[in-house]
């Protein structure tokens, strides 16, 4: 008799997934799905992205919402697993229905639902940094990101090591897909701008030490400058074994440092370390021209009094995600997704705390290079490099 | 009717009448992704359960059963179907080749026999970037039969409803035979089993092949369904996932290690409510079942049933 049982409960779980799908439609809250990597190997850029969202969908709410209707928030974590990414999309697109996707903490887990939005037809906001996540942008037509492209951040570093001189650079990067397309674009980049690539090395996420690749780096002829291409608590260590190994080079990263937990995890190791970043990094030193500064600064001081931590240019990267989405719903004047991707790639000079935002059906990243900053680590505080 | 129809039939019954309480694409994902699951456990049941010999490293098999058919149709463009027979007679060679050397091994020792050869397998697949995409894994072609492409929850919930009812009905055959027997005595006391004329090391090489095969193929189909695959399909904590749900439906019960499959599966996108204590919550349910139905869910409630009738 243990078949019944076992119906019993197989019935009793399908009828409790479907009680949760009988929601009302309508003039209910607009619906904001999001799945970040929460917890995780990428969990401090997903942390602070979620702290994010929740913090400034409740203030929006509590300014009476948008077109009348109140924000409803559904964060479900990823773990920055690529394959939990689809599965939670898939859930917040198909039993959710919401009217808009925000997240994607990685490369990997954006990638792995840019088909399922196209067919969806679903506006999504991602949070990734890499350059494939928009481009083709043909193929891209419901895909936009708020982070600064991974292309644009190896030009501003190849820029800055010219300025000073370095031309051999050596590569060291992670094997994630941000990872590898900023080394992509380092590698291509490189004859362009006049630059060798003399060494290239490559680490896993989860490794715990990386001194074998720095040592090869370290014996490679002729290398004046090292770029690290990676996010994650192994660039911490990447720096760490740097100083460690009493490396000389200058030492660059791209923009998936933008955190104070890298310097901290770094132990001393990311002093003298430069890395372009958001202009939010550097809000207090930008002169008080410049339109950034007071909506970094706010963002700052909102986000420190609710969970006393610094910021880092992730949770920007998702308070410009949400900005971007209520302009939209506020110009198409409802939900429509087909009107609001229309109005998402028709933003125009919105000032976010990443940059300035205008979109087109050419370019659905949006920023520009002047947003972009170089910035230097000096006594364990993130500066404007002069 | 045997018990064993008996369990067939109501499984099939249950893949006939569930799409009637489907609300939607993803609760018809949930429900193909339990019966995958629970086809990769059928197999491992039998190792487990019957034969008694433990494998902690069968995401290998699922993992690679998912990767080789993905890409030689992308790299080779090699036809679906030839794809997939190739991939699963690499799984199958894979196998039967590592079977004899891991499984003279007993206990703790095949225990990390097992877990070797699915951690080597999890880092190949993590570090050849230019073949498998490394750690964020590789977008996969839909199945292709001439010029019809399988895809779709609908298409997907009947191949997978096909396959698991086909997989539980092979599964129960084997058991019930000459060969079954053989593996229950052998999972009692292999010299007992010796002693009889059992050909013990080729009993044990054929559950691990068998149960291996469907890993694979329920690891192909996965990677075809999502037409996404990442290393974590093939990493340590997939295979520990299997066994679990394979403990925790009830070890030699065919129908338990669905149910085991279908929690373990369901639990998670359940729990999603208690937000940053989701893990805490599943951890204690699952300890809760452990502590209180030992054997099992399924087995332990049926002794329960049996004991609730017999005082009735």
């Amino acid at each position: 008799m243990t078949q019944r049982t076992v119906i019993a409960a197989a019935l009793a779980a399908a009828l409790g997934l479907a009680a949760g799908a009988a929601q009302a439609q309508g003039q209910g809250p607009i619906k904001i799905g999001s799945f970040l990597a929460v917890t995780g190997g990428a969990s401090f850029l997903g942390d602070p992205e979620a702290k994010t969202l929740r913090l400034y969908v409740e203030r929006i709410n509590k300014s009476g919402g948008v077109l009348g209707r109140q924000l409803q928030l559904i964060v479900h974590d990823s773990a920055g697993d690529a394959k939990q990414a689809a599965t939670f999309a898939k859930r917040l697109i198909e039993d959710d229905k919401v009217d808009i996707l925000i997240g994607g903490s990685t490369t990997g887990e954006t990638m792995a639902i840019v088909k399922m939005v196209d067919e969806a037809e679903l506006p999504f906001l991602s949070l990734g940094g890499a350059s494939v996540i928009v481009e083709p942008v043909k193929e891209r037509k419901w895909v936009f990101k708020t982070p600064h492209s991974d292309r644009l951040a190896v030009q501003k570093v190849y820029v800055d090591m010219k300025a000073r001189g370095l031309t051999a650079v050596a590569i060291i990067a992670g094997s994630g897909g941000f990872d590898q397309s900023c080394r992509k674009n380092a590698q291509e980049l490189a004859p362009t701008m006049g630059m060798r690539v003399v060494a290239d090395e490559t680490y896993a996420p989860t490794d715990t030490d990386v001194t074998p690749q720095l040592t090869k780096i370290k014996n490679a002829a002729g290398v004046q400058a090292v770029l690290g291409c990676g996010f994650g608590g192994i660039t911490s260590i990447t720096a760490k074994n740097y100083k460690q190994l009493a490396m000389t080079q200058p030492f660059y990263f791209n923009h998936g440092v933008g955190s104070k937990q890298f310097i901290t995890g770094a132990a001393g190791g990311a002093e003298g370390i430069r890395l372009p970043a958001a202009a939010l990094l550097v809000a207090a030193d930008l002169p008080d021209s410049d339109p950034q500064k007071k909506p970094a600064l706010e963002y700052a001081a909102a986000y420190k009094a609710a969970f006393n931590e610094d910021i880092s240019t992730f949770g920007g990267h998702a308070l410009d995600a949400l900005l971007i989405a209520v302009d939209a719903f506020k110009r198409a004047g409802s939900t429509d997704k087909k009107k609001v991707r229309d109005a998402i790639e028709s933003t125009k000079g919105l000032i976010g705390v990443d940059g300035i935002f205008t979109f087109s059906a050419a370019d659905h990243n949006g920023l520009d290079e002047a947003s972009f900053k170089m910035v230097v680590v000096q006594n364990g505080e993130f500066r404007l490099l002069k | 009717m045997a018990s064993r129809h008996r369990g067939l039939v109501l499984l099939a019954a249950v893949v006939l009448a569930l799409p009637w309480f489907l609300a939607n694409k993803f609760h018809f994902q949930v429900a193909i992704l339990i019966g995958l699951n629970a086809l990769v456990c059928v197999g491992l049941n039998l190792l487990i359960g019957y034969a008694g010999q433990i494998s902690l490293g069968h995401a290998a098999f699922f993992g690679l059963g998912a990767y080789v058919p993905a890409l030689l149709v992308d790299k080779l463009r090699w036809d679906s179907s030839l794809a997939l027979a190739a991939g699963l007679a690499a799984v199958g060679l894979l196998a039967f080749a590592v079977a004899r050397p891991i499984l003279r091994l007993k206990g703790h020792y095949l225990a990390m026999a097992t877990l070797g050869l699915g951690i080597i397998v999890a880092i190949v697949i993590n570090r050849e970037l230019d073949l498998t995409g490394g750690p964020d894994g590789m977008s996969v072609r839909a199945y292709r039969i001439g010029d019809l492409r399988l895809r779709g929850e609908w298409t997907w919930y009947w191949i997978t409803g096909g396959t698991l009812v086909l997989g539980v009905w092979l599964a129960q055959n084997l058991i019930d035979s000459p060969a079954g027997r053989a593996l229950r005595a052998l999972h009692g006391s292999e010299v007992a089993a010796e002693s009889l004329g059992i050909d013990v090391a080729g009993f044990k090489v054929k559950a691990f092949v068998i149960s291996a095969l469907y890993a694979g193929l329920a690891g192909a189909m996965t990677a075809h369904f999502l037409q996404f695959v990442t290393p974590i399909e093939a990493g340590f904590l997939r295979s520990i996932e299997f066994v679990t749900m394979v403990v925790l439906g009830g070890m030699a019960s065919t129908l338990g290690v669905v149910v085991g499959a279908a929690i373990l599966t369901l639990l998670p996108q359940l729990l999603t409510g208690f937000h940053d204590y989701e893990h805490l919550v599943l951890g204690a349910i699952l300890m809760g079942m452990m502590i209180f139905l030992p054997k099992g869910l399924v087995p332990s409630l049926a002794a329960l049933w049996t004991r609730w009738r017999a005082q009735s």
